[in-house]
C-alpha cells in the first residue's frame, strides 16, 4: 500500500487493507461481538466487476495490462459517515459488511470500540499467517558452505 | 462462400449435453468433487486456468475445472467467457513484484544474493516417482519453519544494473496498450506483447522458448531470477482520492538474462527477457521470457530468422482460445463448401480423362 | 470526498437501466417522440432525472464524456455511478450540456466507423413546449411536429449541416425533467 501524506487518511488505508483480506467467517464472528452498526443507506453496490490487473516491463518499466481479477465494491452512507469497500472475489455481504465498518470506524464516537473489537484481532491474524507463510519459506533457504579443496 | 443454415438436431443435442453432464458427473457411488477441493488440492491447475482465461478469481477456475471435466483450455475459454459479462471498475497500479511476500525465489546466475536462495514449495527436487502414499491419502507432516528476518528482497537484476552492466528498466510509459479493447496491430509494443504472452497458452511458449534454446533465434540465457510469491493489488477509486488494497494475489515473475553483443548505439552488456504472469507458473514465466527476448530481435538490431523473433506469429498463435475456435470449427458442418469441391474434382479428373482419350 | 457521492443512483441497477435504455431507444428510433425517464431518481441539483438515468444508463468507464462547465457540480456524481473518462468536446464520445455546443468541432465520427461519432446529452428547459419544428426521416411515417424549449434560434440550420454528414454526424438525446426525446442523425428538422 502506499501510504497517503494525512495520518487520517493512512489510518484509514490500514484499517481498510485489513477488511479487505479478512475472510468472511472471522469477519461475521468478530462484528457479532462489537458494538452495534448504524442501519446503512446503500449508495452504489454492492457489485461485482473487474479490475484489470497491471505489471511493470521488467519488473520496474512501464507498465502493461497482465489480466484482471473479480472485485466487489460497495459505497454507502451509515449515519453521517460514507463507507466504501472494495474487496478481491466475488463477494457482496463481506463488501456491505466492510463498507459498513469502514463508516463506522469514521465515526469518531464508535472509532475506537469497533478498532479493538474488529480491526486488531484481525490484523493479528493477518500478520501471524503472513510470519507462518515466511518462517516456512526460510526453511527452504539454502545454506551453501564451501567444500574443502583436498590438494595441500 | 457464403453460410447455409440448416435446422435440426435440437433434440439430439439436447440429449447429448444432457449424457454430457452424467459423463461429468462419472460414477454416482463415487463422491461428488468439491469447488474447495479442486481449489486446495489442484492449485496448478487453477492457476494455469486464471493465466490463460485471463482472470484472477481462484473459485471461478475450480468452477470452470469441474465443469470441462479437467480439460484446461475448455475451462480457460469458460472464464473468457464469463469475464465479459462485468464491468471494469478499475485498473490497479502496476504491481509492486519487488515488495513480494516471497514463498519462491531462486537465481542461477548469483550464489549468495541477499535474501538468499529460497527453494519454496517446489517440484525441481523430487525424483519424479510416483508416490502411492498420495494414492492412500496420508497426511503429509506439517512443513518445517526457521526465523524469517523479514528483510526485503532485493531483484537480482537490480545489482547487475547498479553495475552497469545490465540494461536498465525503460523509463515508465503513458497509459499500456490493451488488447482485450483494441485489435492487435503490428508493430506491437512490449506492452501489449507482454500482455498476449501473459494469456498464452503455456505449452505453445514452451515450444517456442524452447526452440530459442536449440538455436531457432536463441542468444543464451541465464534464469537471473525466478520469484513466486504473493503481491498487494491496489485501486485508486476516484471518490476516495487514494489508493487503497483489494487484496493480494500469487504472482511468478521470471527475468531472463541474455548475452548481447553490442551494437553501433549500445555497449557490449547483458539484455533482458521478462516473465509474470498469474499464479505459480515457473515453466509459463520461463518461457514467456525467453519469448519476449527473443521478440526483441528487431529492436536489439539482430537478424530477425526464427519464428520465436517474428512477433506476427508469435502474437497470432499464441491464444490457446482463439486457436481452439478456429481448429474446432472445422468440425462443424462444412457440407455445401465440400460439395463444391467435391464437384471441383469430378470436374478436373472428367477433363483429364477426356485430354488422355484425346490423345491416345 | 467530491461533492454528489453521497446521493445514490439507481435503485435497481440492472432493470432500472434497461427501462431508460429502452425508453432512449424508442426515442432515437421515432424521432421527437416524448418518453418517461429517471422517475424515482435523485440526482444532485443540477441535473433533470431523465439527464441522470440517460447517463446512468450509457456512459461507463468504457466510455468517455465531457461536462459543460454549468453542469460540472454534478462531476463527482458522474464520476461516482458511471465513472467515465473525461475528455475535452471535441474528443469526447458522449457530450453533456445545456447548451447545443458547435456540432461540427464534436466526433463526427468517420466513414469506416461512423458509429463512434458522439452523442450529446442536452439538457433543456421543456419538452413539447417552446419553439417548434417539422421533424421528418427513417422512423416518421409522415413529417411530424416537435416543439423544444432551449436550443438555439438557428438550430435547424445547424442540424441541417449535421444531417448532411450522413452516415456520420453527431445523434442529439434531449432531457427535460422526467422525461427525454432524441433526434438520431438521420432525421431532417425544419422551422415551424
Amino acid at each position: 500500500m502506499t501510504p497517503h501524506a494525512s495520518p487520517a487518511i493512512a489510518a484509514r488505508q490500514t484499517w481498510m487493507a485489513v477488511l479487505a483480506r479478512a475472510e468472511a467467517a472471522e469477519l461475521a464472528a468478530l462484528i457479532a461481538n462489537a458494538p452495534p452498526l448504524p442501519e446503512p443507506v446503500i449508495l452504489r453496490g454492492p457489485e461485482v466487476g473487474l479490475v484489470m490487473v497491471r505489471g511493470r516491463i521488467g519488473g520496474g518499466g512501464g507498465p502493461f495490462n497482465l489480466g484482471e481479477m473479480t472485485v466487489t465494491r460497495c459505497t454507502l452512507r451509515a449515519g453521517a459517515t460514507v463507507g466504501h469497500a472494495s474487496i478481491a472475489g466475488r463477494v457482496p455481504e463481506r463488501a456491505v459488511l466492510a463498507a459498513r465498518i469502514d463508516a463506522g470506524l469514521q465515526d469518531p464516537a464508535r472509532h475506537d470500540a469497533l478498532h479493538a473489537a474488529v480491526i486488531a484481532p484481525l490484523a493479528a491474524r493477518q500478520a501471524a499467517k503472513r510470519a507462518e507463510s515466511a518462517a516456512k519459506a526460510a526453511a527452504t533457504r539454502v545454506e551453501f558452505f564451501t567444500l574443502q579443496t583436498m590438494r595441500t | 462462400m457464403a453460410y447455409v443454415a440448416v435446422k435440426g438436431g435440437e433434440r439430439a443435442i439436447d440429449n447429448a449435453h444432457a449424457w454430457l453432464a452424467a459423463d461429468r458427473r462419472g460414477n454416482p457411488d463415487v463422491p461428488d468433487l468439491g469447488l474447495a477441493q479442486i481449489r486446495e488440492q489442484l492449485g496448478r491447475a487453477i492457476d494455469r486456468v486464471m493465466a490463460e482465461g485471463s482472470l484472477y478469481d481462484q473459485d471461478l477456475a475450480a468452477l470452470a475445472i469441474k465443469q470441462s471435466q479437467g480439460d484446461l483450455i475448455e475451462a480457460a475459454f469458460l472464464l473468457r467467457a464469463y469475464r465479459t459479462t462485468l464491468p471494469r471498475f478499475a485498473h490497479s497500479e502496476p504491481v509492486d513484484t519487488a515488495t513480494m511476500a516471497v514463498r519462491r525465489r531462486v537465481s542461477a546466475v548469483f550464489k549468495d544474493l541477499p535474501g538468499g536462495q529460497v527453494l519454496g514449495p517446489t517440484y525441481d527436487y523430487t525424483h519424479r516417482l510416483l508416490d502411492f502414499t498420495l494414492a492412500a491419502g496420508t497426511a503429509p507432516p506439517p512443513p518445517a519453519t526457521a526465523h524469517a528476518t523479514g528483510a526485503k528482497m532485493q531483484r537480482v537484476n537490480d545489482f547487475l544494473v547498479h553495475a552497469g552492466l545490465i540494461e536498465p528498466d525503460a523509463p515508465a510509459g503513458t497509459t499500456p496498450g490493451d488488447i482485450t479493447r483494441q485489435p492487435l496491430t503490428f508493430p506491437a509494443p512490449r506492452d501489449v506483447r507482454l500482455q498476449a504472452l501473459a494469456r498464452g497458452d503455456e505449452g505453445f511458449l514452451l515450444g517456442l522458448g524452447y526452440s530459442t534454446q536449440r538455436g531457432y533465434g536463441g542468444n543464451h540465457p541465464f534464469a537471473g531470477e525466478i520469484r513466486v510469491g504473493e503481491v498487494t493489488v491496489e485501486i485508486e477509486p476516484a471518490e476516495l482520492g487514494f489508493a487503497i488494497d483489494i487484496g493480494d494475489i500469487t504472482l511468478t515473475e521470471c527475468q531472463m538474462v541474455n548475452q548481447f553483443k553490442g551494437s553501433k548505439t549500445q555497449p557490449p552488456q547483458f539484455t533482458r527477457g521478462y516473465g509474470l504472469a498469474f499464479g505459480h507458473a515457473e515453466r509459463k514465466t520461463m518461457s514467456m521470457a525467453l519469448v519476449d527476448r527473443a521478440m526483441r530481435a528487431e529492436e536489439l538490431g539482430e537478424d530477425v530468422t526464427a519464428p520465436a523473433q517474428n512477433v506476427e506469429f508469435v502474437l497470432y498463435h499464441s491464444d490457446n482460445i482463439e486457436g481452439t475456435g478456429f481448429v474446432e470449427h472445422l468440425k462443424l458442418p462444412h457440407y455445401v463448401d465440400f460439395q463444391s469441391e467435391l464437384e471441383t474434382i469430378r470436374r478436373m479428373r472428367a477433363e483429364a480423362d477426356a485430354g488422355k482419350e484425346a490423345a491416345e | 470526498m467530491t461533492t454528489g457521492t453521497d446521493l445514490p443512483g439507481f435503485a435497481d441497477p440492472v432493470l432500472d437501466a434497461q427501462s431508460a435504455f429502452r425508453a432512449v431507444l424508442a426515442a432515437l428510433s421515432c424521432p421527437g417522440s416524448i418518453h418517461d425517464a429517471g422517475a424515482g431518481l435523485t440526482p444532485p441539483a443540477s441535473l433533470a432525472p431523465a439527464t441522470a438515468a440517460v447517463l446512468l444508463a450509457l456512459v461507463d468507464g468504457e466510455t468517455s464524456l465531457a461536462i459543460a462547465p454549468t453542469l460540472q457540480p454534478a462531476a463527482g456524481w458522474i464520476a461516482f455511478h458511471c465513472g467515465p473518462e473525461i475528455a475535452t468536446t471535441t474528443l469526447a464520445g458522449f457530450v453533456l450540456a445545456e447548451a447545443l455546443p458547435n456540432l461540427a468541432a464534436l466526433d463526427t465520427g468517420s466513414d469506416e466507423v461512423p458509429e463512434r461519432a458522439a452523442t450529446v446529452i442536452l439538457q433543456v428547459a421543456a419538452l413539447g413546449s417552446g419553439a417548434s419544428y417539422t421533424l421528418a426521416g427513417p422512423g416518421l411515417q409522415h413529417p411530424t411536429k416537435f416543439a423544444v424549449n432551449g436550443l438555439p434560434v438557428d438550430f435547424a440550420a445547424r442540424w441541417t449541416a449535421n444531417r448532411a454528414l450522413y452516415p456520420r454526424g453527431i445523434d442529439l438525446i434531449l432531457c427535460a425533467g422526467g422525461r427525454l426525446a432524441a433526434l438520431p442523425r438521420s432525421v431532417t428538422v425544419g422551422e415551424g
